[in-house]
């Protein structure tokens, strides 16, 4: 029943625009109902894994005393000691290495990296070690690890904290990578992480951490996992496909509300799994739709949606009826300034637009040369 | 107000048992360690090391092998410090450490194998030469990125102090990978969280044409040990028996302390970097000369085996040609094995199979099928 009523709540709805409309519904019904922040959800799942695999252990900067640097490791340190929860130098090479070192013994560890930004000084271990080891190995060395922290752009913090790292992490055979939106993604997809035996990168949002979502409440139970590589459909449509991830779900989520008063009725999914990427959900609803928009916050070239477009026309090419439209970020360094961030990321009207364009609704851009 | 000198007054005093000629120094607190069996024994595998290492770099030229990387002149690095340790201890080396998977039992035909990339190969194919890897044998598969086996090493160490194993992490570089930013990482951290590894440096003088003078200004790397607030000891890297004995004494410090333990090894690179490099062209012929003949280590060891009277000319002439029979057929018997099958292209890059890799491998077959002739005849299906 609980599940019936997500359904009618969320239909043609943000969960996080209908956050009022929601918390009504949900409190007629209030001995179900529950709400988490990705932050929360993120830390329980942390919780329960390590409660249940003594194996599990964090490591990163600022993990322990400091609660995390955004929080998500709150309470940890106090419950599983030092031994389990690690505060490292600053050296991102020095623990990543350690932790890829720790996985070829047989632990399980999970990195925490301040933001992905940082993961580049680590990320031959990240991309040689850890992606490659199973297979150089012959079997011989997995690499059972889960490299989390934020990814993408915040608000105000320049170019060396806002890069999205889901299309290089995602172009490397060996590694698993899987971007969450909702508490509940951000739940079942650490879990899942933390229980593969090969190595994942889980790229969080740090916008998102604060932002709350209903959670069901087999999404709170203890075993609950989602499985890696496999999209959600967070608004069924019938007139356009759109793909995004992280942050962008929610952009795109309100893009299709815009879209839904002018009589276009978007379907949104929420990718999960950049690597694996679901192909078959992706282009099951392509011909569906007939028409794709791929949305991401990273910059274009060589990026996620660059993926999703030639998975579809190796798929689906006969279904099309409009060329592909990619959103993504400003082919810039991030700059600080908030009038230029703003314009230099994706923008919920940007979505429209491109929707519009892909239903033939408005004029096609010219060709760039 | 005063500097701390760049340059030391003195340099670290370097600790050896044995002299040039393998005469013994007599030291007042020196025990002897090593009993005849162990002795002979680590003599017989720097033999069969040094002969390994002359017979395959022979095939690499012949052509039969496409790359071969010798360890000539650092075999009492490489024996004594496996006869010094417990095959409990993991090891990650860098890659100019096979002996001590000889001394752990992996054949002349495994070896043969890796480097043949055949069937039978442990590493299925997938490496280039001399990136052995051994599971049962406590030997994390080598990687070519340098030094990245050294934070890694601590992550190893970490998780034998979680599970208060008798037993500690051993990682082995070579001069040139001290310059790497993971070698700083892995001794800060090591010291920091204080775990039972040894970080065994063979300071050979050479990284492929660097000369250490042009790789660091300090003196040599027993100095940054403590630097790092690491123990640290400077030893004789072609005198086995130093090397023997002052592994086994790190390797307890290590595991009974729980702390790092740095040993810098000073020792020659006889051969060239790899098959790749010729090193006549930036060292004198002559300085190589001399380290491959006066200073040679198994020449110094078998002296002092000898003086004891646990070695023969007899035994030696009889050990050279068994270990060069045993090569030569390795290599005739791995040159012939097939190689390992069109399956093996897609395993193992994740846990299971994925779904992606399923159909490529599907549709490689049928196209395999459509166009045989397009495709090596050697490759099993």
């Amino acid at each position: 029943m609980w599940g019936i009523i997500r359904q009618n709540v969320w239909t043609g709805r943000s969960p996080v625009m209908s956050l009022g409309a929601g918390l009504s519904a949900f409190r007629s019904y209030s001995s179900a109902g529950k709400e988490m922040t990705v932050r929360d959800a993120l830390n329980s799942a942390l919780d329960e894994e390590m409660s249940a695999d003594p194996k599990v252990f964090l490591m990163g900067e600022e993990v322990g005393e400091y609660q995390g640097a955004y929080k998500i490791s709150k309470g940890l340190l106090e419950k599983y000691g030092p031994e389990r929860v690690l505060d490292t130098p600053i050296t991102e090479a020095g623990f990543t290495g350690i932790g890829v070192g720790a996985a070829y013994y047989g632990l399980k560890p999970v990195v925490e990296f301040m933001t992905f930004n940082f993961s580049m000084q680590a990320i031959d271990h990240i991309i040689n070690s850890a992606a490659k080891s199973n297979y150089m190995s012959a079997g011989q060395l997995s690499v059972p690890i889960v490299f989390r922290g934020p990814n993408g752009a915040a608000a105000g913090v320049g170019a060396q904290h806002s890069h999205c790292y889901a299309s290089w992490y995602g172009s490397c055979p060996g590694l698993k990578v899987l971007s969450p939106y909702s508490s509940e993604d951000a739940r079942g997809l650490l879990k899942a992480a933390i229980r593969d035996p090969d190595p994942v990168v889980f790229l969080e949002n740090e916008l998102l951490y604060g932002e709350s979502f209903p959670v069901s409440a087999e999404a709170l139970d203890s075993s609950f996992c989602l499985p890696i590589g496999k999209a959600k459909i967070e608004r069924e449509g019938k007139d356009v496909t759109i793909t995004a991830f992280s942050k962008m779900v929610g952009y795109a989520l309100k893009a299709a509300e815009i879209l839904a008063k002018e009589g276009i009725n978007a379907e949104v999914i929420n990718l999960r799994s950049i690597r694996p990427l679901d192909r078959s959900t992706i282009n099951a609803s392509v011909r569906k739709t007939s028409r794709l928009v791929t949305v991401e916050e990273g910059f274009p070239q060589h990026g996620v949606g660059a993926e999703i477009c030639m998975s579809v026309i190796e798929d689906s090419l006969g279904y099309l009826d409009a060329p592909v439209e990619r959103i993504a970020g400003a082919d810039v360094p991030m700059p600080y300034a908030a009038n230029l961030e703003r314009m230099a990321v994706p923008q919920i009207e940007d979505i429209v637009r491109a929707a519009k364009r892909a239903c033939y609704r408005s004029v096609q851009k010219a060709a760039a040369a | 107000m005063t500097f701390m000198c760049e340059t030391p007054v003195k340099r670290v005093p370097c600790f050896r048992v044995l002299d040039d000629n393998g005469e013994p120094i007599i030291y007042s607190n020196y025990e002897q360690q090593v009993s005849k069996e162990v002795a002979v024994k680590m003599y017989n595998y720097m033999v069969t090391l040094q002969m390994m290492d002359t017979v395959f770099y022979e095939a690499q030229r012949q052509g039969r092998l496409s790359f071969y990387l010798t360890t000539l002149g650092e075999e009492a690095i490489n024996i004594a410090s496996a006869a010094a340790l417990s095959t409990d201890d993991l090891i990650l080396p860098q890659y100019r450490e096979p002996g001590i998977l000889l001394w752990r039992g992996f054949t002349l035909q495994e070896f043969a194998d890796q480097l043949f990339g055949n069937q039978d190969d442990y590493g299925k194919g997938r490496q280039m030469p001399i990136h052995y890897g051994s599971n049962k044998l406590n030997y994390i598969t080598v990687s070519s990125p340098l030094a990245t086996q050294l934070p890694q090493a601590v992550g190893v160490a970490y998780s034998l102090k979680m599970d208060r194993k008798d037993a500690c992490a051993v990682t082995y570089c070579g001069d040139g990978s001290t310059s790497e930013g993971d070698f700083h990482a892995a001794l800060n951290f090591a010291a920091v969280m204080e775990v039972p590894i040894l970080f065994i440096c063979r300071n050979n003088g050479w990284a492929i044409s660097t000369p250490t003078e042009e790789q660091f200004r300090s003196d040599g790397i027993v100095v940054k040990g403590p630097a790092y607030g690491m123990r640290s000891i400077r030893v004789d890297g072609n005198d086995a028996l130093a090397v023997y004995a002052a592994i086994h004494t790190a390797r307890r410090m290590a595991i009974s302390e729980q702390r790092p333990v740095l040993i810098e090894a000073l020792t020659y690179r006889v051969g060239h970097h790899s098959t790749s490099d010729d090193s006549t062209k930036y060292r004198p012929v002559d300085e190589i000369e001399y380290w491959k003949m006066a200073r040679n280590p198994v020449n110094r060891f078998r002296s002092w085996v000898e003086k004891n009277g646990w070695w023969s000319d007899e035994e030696e002439l009889e050990l050279r040609n068994s270990v060069k029979k045993q090569l030569l057929q390795a290599i005739q018997v791995a040159e012939k094995v097939q190689k390992p099958e069109l399956a093996d292209l897609f395993s193992d890059v994740y846990d299971n199979l994925p779904s992606n890799l399923c159909e490529q491998e599907k549709l490689l077959r049928e196209t395999i099928k459509k166009h045989p002739q397009d495709f090596p005849s050697d490759v099993p299906l």
